[in-house]
């Protein structure tokens, strides 16, 4: 066997491709050696991704590696200067690709109800964009703060609106930026078991960028290192869910991944 | 804050001018005060009843505000427009911002000469006049307003799927707003300053003209009175102003406790 024939065989094996609706084990998205460079800088340089339809991937490398970068490109944000990024099947009623920021961005003049029926736009009007977005709203936890203005949420209410409103058109793909890197630790674990359980329940594809290698394994199904503009590390996390965090299993591959990082 | 402390706040302001057009009253009985230096409070309110009367007051006022608010239409519209196109696109703001900005240095009323020659003292002179004293803090206003928008909300935006027209009306004019409304604000008290100018050196009807008039022949009360009602008419249009702004900013934290 191949080295490549190998790394798609052990994915395939170790995250069990989960049923997504008619996309059952359908690619979600593929790099293929994908590039991105500003002026001479070159940033990404050649990233070869496959990512099947459902997994939960996070993405993790230091500083300025090009995470931003690489979900940018994902969002359609940016297009890549070499190489090429395809997409599987688009489904009916779904948006491709939503992007969660790292701040909320949400606008200010606009009630939470409101912010969330943004993720509409173009998908729902009316009476039924206002019910869909009062469904996720309840989902996250904030039916009841659905008239107010988004200033007298708390930080980690406001990446929850954030949260509805990437989830509320219910997307093939969730890119999310390190979305929970500003909250404090109680709210971030609070927010990290939302996005699990309602990931579990929507059965999209998330890919999540994140500083906190912790983070990642407690929630991705498959971690990637970028490192010097390529992929240096591809790992899969088989860990049961409901993963416990702390365990002995997790602290390894958590292990595993700092020393591919600063060895 | 509630009603009635509102109110109570609304009330305090009116405290002090009440007091002094009391002291005003008691100094102008007591000879403090010679009447034709500056006539009693009383003095004035009968002018305000004579003139009121005689239909020449409302005239007089109809006339003027009808010149501010049409002259405002003009001036303000266009800095309006001006603004926006120059804060959406970058040609537009290429081709003229820097020859608006030169023409900004110029006093509008050190134009008065001129547009007394070009216009004679028709009404034309005195739209003139408001529209491009107005023009200025409105357009300066709007396209800081544009340009303050939060990129990152655009951004916001554009990923989620806006169009030009959802973007424009939904993040960038609400994001433009509060500064649009200092403009408003600074604009009408320019609209009343020209106004008043105008129609001083020039005119044949309106408060100005009037006050003029009364000047002529001494009727100092009638100035007195002439001056009291441009400032009852500046505040109105703040007034309104701010009604405005509060009710259209209500989500702005600024607005929240008021
Ligand atoms: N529009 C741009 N023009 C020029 N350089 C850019 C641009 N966007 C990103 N870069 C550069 O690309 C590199 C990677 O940026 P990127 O934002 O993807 O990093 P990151 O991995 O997300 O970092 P962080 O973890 O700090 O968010 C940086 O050196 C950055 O300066
Ligand atoms: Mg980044």
């Amino acid at each position: 066997m191949t080295a490549a024939s190998l790394t798609a065989a052990r994915s395939f094996v170790a995250t069990p491709v989960r049923p997504i609706g008619s996309v059952e084990g359908q690619r979600a998205f593929a790099f293929r050696h994908a590039g991105k460079r500003f002026g001479d800088k070159t940033v990404l340089d050649g990233i070869d991704l496959d990512v099947p339809a459902g997994q939960f991937l996070a993405v993790i490398g230091k500083s300025g590696c090009g995470k931003s970068t690489l979900l940018r490109l994902l969002a359609g944000l940016d297009r890549p200067t070499s190489g090429s990024l395809s997409f599987g099947v688009e489904e009916e009623g779904h948006s491709r690709t939503r992007f969660m920021f790292q701040e909320p961005r949400l606008l200010p003049w606009a009630s939470v109800v409101e912010n969330v029926e943004v993720g509409l736009t173009g998908i729902a009007t009316g009476s039924e964009a206002r019910h869909r977005a009062l469904d996720i709203l309840g989902e996250v936890g904030l039916a009841d703060r659905a008239d107010e203005w988004p200033s007298v949420l708390s930080g980690g209410q406001k990446q929850r609106v954030a949260l509805a409103r990437a989830l509320v058109g219910h997307p093939q793909i969730l890119a999310l930026d390190e979305p929970l890197g500003a909250l404090d630790a109680l709210t971030r674990i609070e927010m990290q078991q939302l996005l699990e359980r309602i990931w579990i329940a929507q059965k999209f594809t998330a890919v999540l960028v994140t500083h906190d290698v912790a983070e990642a394994v407690a929630l991705a199904d498959r971690v990637v290192v970028i490192s010097e503009g390529r992929i240096a590390l591809d790992l899969d996390v088989p860990v049961e869910r409901p993963r416990r965090r702390g365990s002995v299993e997790l602290a390894r591959l958590e292990g595993k991944i700092l020393d591919r990082l600063f060895g | 804050m509630s009603f009635s402390t509102r109110l109570h706040s609304n009330a305090i302001g009116w405290l002090l001018p009440a007091l002094i057009i009391a002291g005003w009253e008691i100094a102008s009985r007591a000879g403090v005060m010679p009447a034709n230096v500056l006539p009693a409070p009383s003095a004035v309110a009968e002018a305000f009843w004579r003139l009121t009367l005689s239909g020449e007051l409302i005239r007089n006022i109809g006339v003027s505000t009808a010149r501010a608010l049409a002259g405002f239409a003009i001036g303000g519209s266009i800095g309006f427009a001006l603004g926006l196109a120059n804060g959406l696109s970058t040609l537009s703001r290429g081709l003229t911002d820097t020859t608006l900005q030169m023409i900004r240095n110029i006093p509008h009323l050190a134009l008065i000469p001129l547009v007394i020659l070009w216009f004679g003292i028709d009404e034309e002179a005195k739209l003139f006049l408001v529209a491009l004293g107005v023009f200025f803090p409105i357009y300066v206003n709007t396209l800081l307003g544009i340009q303050s928008v939060d990129p990152q909300l655009v951004e916001m935006g554009r990923v989620y799927g806006m169009d030009r027209r959802a973007l424009f009306f939904r993040v960038i004019l609400p994001g433009a707003l509060p500064a649009i409304f200092v403009g408003l604000r600074y604009a009408l008290g320019i609209m009343w300053l020209t106004l008043i100018v105008a129609e001083t050196i020039s005119a044949s009807s309106g408060l100005g003209y009037m006050a003029m008039q009364a000047r002529e022949f001494l009727l100092i009360d009638v100035v007195v009175l002439s001056i009291l009602i441009y400032a009852l008419l500046g505040k109105l249009a703040d007034s309104l102003a701010r009604l405005l702004e509060r009710l259209s900013l209500g989500w702005h934290p600024a607005f929240q406790n008021g």
